[in-house]
């Protein structure tokens, strides 16, 4: 199995290990799931996400090769900003989602998921141009440093100041001690925080240095489903495979009214127009249980509209929440039932996220509606 | 003196009479991980020899609770519901649910603390 150069820290740690595509991760560490679940939310928790593809662009073509190959618009990204968007196939369906950051300089950063790693690079080799080179970054870790507490112990940790740093945005650093990084305010648990990429040699004193800091654990992947699900956030391989189209999976947003020359735009651009059949949505549970992925979702006359795609129990809503994809006709709001081992328990169809999301771009947006209030 | 005994899928059943209340073993603990809901069978449900008559949801899985013996539930442990944390103290607190046992000839086969032990250390 692979290893991030983590791994023995992991072991030191007292991980419980497990296996994530191809890799021998951090599954949780020793005081469980739901405590590293909660601490994410409270103060500052530490994620080794080095499986994750790191891969560059360089070229003055780099946004046209982008457009081509997602439903996303990157002429007009600007330097240092983050985009999430989805990498498409001929028939419409995603081949992988992820985040391409505009650095400046003709150069973009793109962080792939563990999974898709060897098709993503596949594709992008295809399609690429002769004037584009891109390289994969396979000497760097990810870390990230996900929670409120988060900037304040990067800033001390690092001695730099990220106040200046929004949401989605990224910035490169040559740091004295930890060598090159390239820091982003971003992070799939809805809390403000930072994805560090940091050399593979300097990776593990990184680390060490903010898991030194009282405001930090190490949460592993377990807890980072947790989170991600509370935010209602897609999972590769659950919400999202290569059949299901980015109106299907209530993407739409990242199709660009601008775009309509992408690798699989005839489906994306019918669909946008005429809508589609099924649809994701949010699924809470009112009954006690937990709703784990293929549990089948009902109306109350007994039809059956569709099947969860992930679920698991909520620490923060205490309540068992989840994704489906429904009939499109369906409407938030509604009550459904869904049958776990032959028993109907009671939900709802909700709208997503299943709670705030405190991301700095939100956090400001928050404050401001106070003031005005 | 009640008598305490396992089977090999890590349930702890306790034996007063022609009564055996039954739970999980720190071994299905420590494997589940956080708990977080059990669905508990309803009274009067009459149960095979090792039929599975509840569940015990984890942050990670559900695992089904099977009965060793034949008989009917006569009480479940209500407070399960409030306080799951109680699984995890002693059979006396965390026990899932009380059989009424129809034929005890079948507890001759579960194990003692000893057998269970090198049993766990066999796994």
């Amino acid at each position: 199995m692979l290893k991030t150069p983590l791994h023995k820290l992991h072991q030191d740690l007292g991980a419980k290990m497990g296996e994530f595509a191809g890799y021998d991760m951090p599954l949780f560490y020793g005081e469980g799931v739901i405590a590293e679940h909660k601490w994410v939310r409270e103060s500052a928790g530490l994620f080794d996400v080095s499986h994750m593809g790191q891969v560059s662009f360089v070229g003055k073509n780099v946004p046209q090769f982008f457009q081509k190959l997602t439903p996303s618009w990157f002429e007009t990204l600007p330097e240092s900003k983050a985009k999430y968007t989805v990498l498409m196939n001929e028939q419409g369906g995603i081949i992988d989602d992820f985040i391409v950051t505009n650095m400046g300089e003709e150069h973009f950063f793109a962080v792939i998921n563990a999974g898709c790693k060897d098709k993503d690079i596949a594709w992008f080799e295809k399609h690429l141009p002769e004037d584009i080179d891109m390289h994969e970054h396979k000497d760097r870790a990810l870390l990230a440093l996900q929670g409120p507490k988060s900037e304040t112990v990067l800033s001390s940790i690092l001695n730099l100041d990220f106040s200046a740093l929004g949401f989605m945005q990224a910035n490169e650093y040559e740091h004295p001690e930890f060598g090159l990084l390239t820091i982003s305010r971003l992070g799939y648990t809805g809390e403000d925080g930072f994805e560090i990429s940091v050399l593979n040699q300097y990776a593990p004193a990184l680390w060490n240095a903010l898991l030194e800091k009282e405001a930090v654990k190490p949460i592993g992947l377990a807890a980072r489903d947790g989170l991600r699900l509370e935010m209602g956030y897609p999972l590769y391989g659950h919400e999202l495979d290569e059949t299901t189209s980015p109106i299907e999976a209530d993407l739409s947003w990242v199709v660009s009214k601008n775009n309509t020359g992408f690798i699989g735009a005839d489906r994306v651009l019918k669909e946008k127009e005429a809508g589609v059949t099924c649809k994701r949505f949010g699924i809470k549970l009112l009954d006690r249980g937990v709703a784990r992925e293929g549990t089948e979702v009902f109306c109350h006359e007994g039809k059956k509209l569709g099947v969860m795609t992930s679920g698991g129990h909520s620490p923060i809503l205490n309540a068992s929440v989840g994704m489906a994809y429904l009939d499109e006709a369906c409407q938030s709001d509604t009550g459904v039932y869904v049958r776990v081992r032959n028993r109907n328990l009671s939900a709802r169809i909700v709208d997503l996220p299943f709670i705030e999301a405190r991301t700095k771009s939100n956090v400001k947006k928050q404050v401001k509606e106070r003031s005005n209030g | 003196m009640a008598d305490v005994k396992y089977t090999k899928d890590h349930e702890v059943v306790k034996i007063d009479g022609d009564i055996v209340s039954i739970g999980i073993s720190e071994y299905a603990q420590d494997a589940l991980g956080d708990l977080v809901f059990v669905e508990l069978p309803d009274v009067g449900r009459t149960l095979d020899k090792k039929e599975d008559f509840a569940v015990v949801e984890s942050v990670k899985t559900a695992a089904e609770v099977y009965t060793p013996v034949a008989g009917e539930v006569v009480e479940v442990n209500e407070a399960l519901n409030d306080n799951l944390d109680l699984i995890k103290e002693s059979i006396e607190n965390g026990w899932i649910a009380k059989i009424k046992v129809s034929d005890a000839g079948m507890l001759a086969e579960l194990m003692d603390e000893v057998a269970y032990k090198d049993y766990l250390a066999s796994l």
